[in-house]
């Protein structure tokens, strides 16, 4: 039914890929603020985030990065400021009500769910639209049955596109860990976001991995046409991929821009080169 | 070479879902449900039905009630006798209040009542995690208790505090009471725990069961892509309670007939955890070669000195037995902390491969 | 009408007309805190420097005490009794260590935790089958009556069992602040790894950990068992001091002395004074529903710290 609908619309995103222009903001964040006890982890953080685009988060370790995307899917709660999502203001949520309003995220260390097989993993992605009740899952008859059988079909176009087929039905612990970050990747695209935030998605792979997982994001973005904000350290990585790059540094924000601006940002080369005094 | 899933080829997804993707399997499934619907009532006897087979089956139900709050939702619980005793007091209460209402119906409230009383000792589990909520989860455990024991109103102002189920019947046959046999008993069981194992198994490969595990392997991780925690929490208790419910009501009804509070203390809780440690987390035939394992073991214990020769007294037996679970216990968690279940994977997948190593 | 009378404006009423005898169920009651307290210590210390709930803290404190009844039952002087018991207990604590501890090393705490209730099991099964489950009769020549101090009644052994739990609090800080076994304690407290990375051996301070644990169950052991006998129950009135750490923190000293005179003061105060109304007996569960409602203001305990959590 409505996963069909889906898949078609997929089909639809794909053929105007090529015509991937990027748009209007999507997500808008104003004077963000974030402090625990006293320590001052954001300060006054504005940028936004416009549709179809790949946005580049980059700074120095403990800038403040993935304090950011915790505040974005509403895992931090900001002290000042907000965040405008589709046009909806919001000062503060639970991160499943992110998710549902279409906000999905990866790890820096890898957070799947040990104890399941891929499959299982990429299907949890799916849960937020599985509406079958306890009884009909109980009795897996009639719709209960149909259901899961859709969301199967879906998540297997997903691991045939990040090419993990042989591995679905392995306990996720075991895969090494490049793969463990595809089954990622996929868990959180299952969830079909319109806004995915990936933090550090490359970190500690080889050159042959990486390029790998950069051919994923950009077909991502490509064929489903997913707004993208991303955390990443390899710097080759960040100016080859995104359209804009955020620069943070001590909790503030440095710069905004193209990457070949803020490859040209004085600052940003100061706090990257260090400054002589 | 008999167990290999080779040419067995999916060509839907929804073969590839089945809870028994290989022929084999599937056949064993078959003839275990054959020994249970067939052998057992031909060949077992009424002495060794009401001593092992009968509890087996009742004990069974909470196992897989403890088991999927547990070993799939990971909310550690200690509370099960209370739930038990719920599901037997709320059962008592229905048959005596409504003596027309069919024993499907009783047992079927009955779980439904300890549900929501599993909904309301789930709260906390919202805020605490771990071994806090295992000590609230005690709280239920004594609280249910007392509660059973000192309004009297539980027990219809019986004076000794004992309950005692009403003579039921279901098509004629009658399966509570004086009158009914061990074979309609044993029936009446299998056939409740049969359904209650599907329903189970169901919930578990679907999205809730999926939910309750991406709960329990990472919280965190869960609730950012999406599940709710406190609703899938709570639904984990109430499934959990609603089965422990079932349980007790049968243990009350069908096993022992009449019962009293303290029949359901805390050394239940922790025995039907044992179960599910030794069976298998996370698995449902675990749950019932756990429930097996804990009912076999005193029965050797007991037997094993007089065949040795030995002549120890009960008490001396009945300590030692405590202390083979303990020890059992550490040595399950050390050597295969996935119980049973796992041991009986492991074994088949060598005879996937069997004559070869690897 | 009656119910809700009997359950709200009762008790008070009685409360501001007997404020004697309120006073001394008060002071009753936190004199009896300070034994929870005392089965709540060694619960602490282990899951301080191990991370391990220890469930069969419970069961160490029957376990000493029936040895140490049982020596003295076999006609051993009392010194040489408490000398044995300590001995066991030692061997105990490093036979966990070894046969308990070591192989579960790096598994989920929640792992170690369903061990301890093996652990539980098998030494209730265990002191039994040695020592019966009889009740043996524990004196220690302390007075169990009580005493006038300026018109206020209060028991003299509960004052004896204060002292001593005291005593053993001070030493116990003593320890964890000076010494340097305390330190390393502390160090294994914070992170295994870096405490194992700057050479503090590991088994040695768990099993350390344990004996004090142990000697601290002991002890619970000797006060619990001189007051109620020593008996299969003392593993069940140990399971009372769950509450205490609930409301404590499972990290502070400090936490299972208050929380210990909490609930030991609220059991009492409620036993007498609300009870009546509801149906009595209810010291079996009020400590865990007060546990449970201070719960979900605080899930972190009194004195426990906050955890900030990351991805």
């Amino acid at each position: 039914m409505s996963v069909v609908a889906d898949l078609t619309d997929i089909n639809q995103a794909s053929v105007a890929a090529h015509a991937r222009s990027i748009g209007d903001v999507v997500l808008s964040v104003q004077n963000i603020s974030l402090s625990f006890g006293g320590v001052r982890a954001l300060t006054n953080i504005s940028f936004e985030v416009r549709e179809h685009e790949i946005l580049a988060i980059i700074g120095p370790n403990g800038a403040g990065k993935s304090s950011m995307l915790n505040v974005i899917n509403g895992f931090y709660h900001p002290q000042e400021g907000k965040i405008i999502h589709k046009g909806v203001e919001r000062k503060s949520m639970r991160p499943h009500e992110a998710a549902r309003r279409g906000i999905a995220r990866t790890f820096q260390n890898i957070a799947l769910f040990k104890g399941m097989s891929a499959l299982d993993n990429i299907m949890t992605g799916r849960n937020t639209m599985m509406k079958s009740n306890i009884l009909a899952q109980a009795l897996y008859f009639g719709p209960a049955r149909k259901e899961e059988m859709e969301h199967r079909k879906f998540c297997e176009h997903i691991i045939d596109f990040l090419e993990i087929e042989a591995v679905r039905k392995t306990p996720v612990g075991r895969l090494p860990y490049g793969m463990q970050k595809r089954v990622e990747l996929g868990r959180a695209l299952a969830a079909q976001p319109d806004i995915l935030l990936l933090d550090e998605p490359m970190a500690g792979m080889n050159v042959e991995e990486k390029e790998d997982m950069c051919r994923f994001i950009l077909d991502v973005n490509n064929e489903f046409g997913t707004t993208m904000v991303l955390i990443e350290h390899d710097m080759g990585v960040v100016m080859d991929i995104s359209d804009r790059v955020v620069v943070l540094d001590y909790g503030r924000k440095l710069a905004d821009g193209t990457p070949d601006a803020v490859r040209a940002n004085q600052e940003v080369i100061d706090a990257y080169l260090g400054v002589g005094h | 070479m008999l167990y290999r899933e080779a040419g067995q080829f999916k060509t839907t997804y929804s073969a590839d879902q089945q809870i028994f993707p290989i022929l084999q399997d599937r056949i064993g499934f078959f003839v275990t449900m054959a020994v249970a619907f067939i052998a057992i009532p031909m060949f077992a006897g009424d002495y060794l039905t009401q001593t092992i087979f009968i509890p087996f089956l009742v004990l069974s139900v909470a196992a897989i009630g403890l088991n999927l709050l547990t070993g799939y939702a990971g909310q550690l619980s200690l509370g099960t006798g209370g739930f038990m005793a719920t599901g037997a007091f709320a059962a008592y209460k229905l048959a005596t209040s409504f003596p027309d209402l069919n024993i499907i119906f009783v047992f079927i409230l009955a779980g439904l009542i300890t549900a929501l009383v599993g909904i309301l000792f789930g709260i906390p589990s919202l805020r605490i995690k771990g071994f806090y909520l295992a000590v609230a989860t005690l709280a239920a455990q004594f609280f249910l208790l007392w509660l059973f024991n000192k309004v009297p109103w539980f027990t219809n102002y019986s004076s000794s505090g004992v309950i005692s189920a009403p003579p039921m019947s279901i098509f004629g046959v009658f399966v509570t009471g004086t009158e009914a046999s061990h074979t309609a008993k044993y029936f009446f069981l299998l056939v409740l725990v049969t359904l209650l194992a599907l329903a189970a198994k169901n919930m578990v490969r679907g999205h809730i069961g999926r939910a309750w595990m991406a709960v329990r392997d990472m919280d965190i991780a869960a609730e950012i892509i999406g599940i709710r925690p406190l609703q899938t929490k709570l639904a984990a208790f109430a499934i959990s309670s609603f089965y422990c419910g079932i349980a007790g009501a049968a243990w009350a009804f069908i096993y022992t007939g009449s019962v009293e509070p303290l029949a359901f203390n805390i050394d239940v809780s922790f025995r039907i955890l044992f179960m599910i440690i030794i069976g298998g987390l996370g698995s449902i035939l675990g749950s019932f070669l756990g429930a097996g394992f804990i009912i076999l073991l005193p029965v050797f214990l007991t037997n094993a000195p007089h065949m040795l020769g030995l002549n120890i007294p009960v008490d001396i037996i009945s300590h030692m037995e405590v202390m083979v679970f303990g020890a059992l216990i550490i040595f399950f968690l050390i050597v295969e902390p996935h119980g049973l279940a796992r041991l009986w994977q492991i074994g088949k997948e060598k005879l996937r491969l069997w004559p070869f190593p690897y | 009408m009656d119910f809700l009378y009997n359950l709200l404006i009762d008790p008070l009423v009685q409360i501001f007309t007997y404020p004697i005898f309120a006073l001394e169920v008060l002071i009753g009651g936190l004199l009896s805190g300070v034994m929870y307290s005392l089965v709540a210590l060694g619960f602490v210390l282990i899951f301080k420097a191990s991370g391990v709930f220890n469930f069969a803290q419970g069961a160490m404190v029957l376990f000493a005490a029936l040895f140490f009844a049982g020596f003295i039952d076999t006609g051993l002087p009392w010194y040489i009794a408490l000398l044995l018991t300590i001995g066991v207990m030692v061997l105990l604590a490093m036979t966990i260590e070894r046969v308990v501890l070591r192989p579960l090393v790096n598994q989920p705490h929640i792992i170690l935790f369903m061990a301890t209730i093996g652990i539980t099991y098998f030494l209730d099964g265990f002191g039994q089958t040695i020592w019966g489950s009889s009740v043996r009769v524990l004196d220690l020549g302390i007075p169990n009556n009580p005493m006038e101090f300026g018109g206020v009644l209060i028991n003299q052994f509960d004052m004896v069992a204060a002292v001593v739990a005291g005593t053993l609090v001070a030493a116990l800080a003593v320890f964890f602040q000076k010494t340097r076994v305390g330190r390393a304690l502390r160090a294994v407290a914070d992170d295994h790894q870096a405490a194992l990375s700057v050479g503090i051996p590991l088994k040695t301070i768990w099993a350390i950990v344990w004996t004090v644990a142990g000697l601290v169950g002991l002890v619970a052991g000797i006060m619990w068992g001189a007051k109620l006998g020593v008996q299969f129950s003392l593993a069940m009135v140990a399971l009372k001091a769950l509450p205490v750490l609930i409301l404590g923190g499972f990290t502070s000293i400090p936490g299972a002395i208050i929380g210990g005179l909490i609930i030991g003061a609220g059991e009492k105060l409620a036993e007498v004074f609300w009870a009546p109304a509801i149906g009595g007996g209810i010291e079996d569960w009020f400590a865990y529903m007060l546990a449970l409602a201070f719960l979900l203001f605080r899930p972190q305990g009194l004195f426990g710290e906050k955890i900030i959590e990351r991805v």
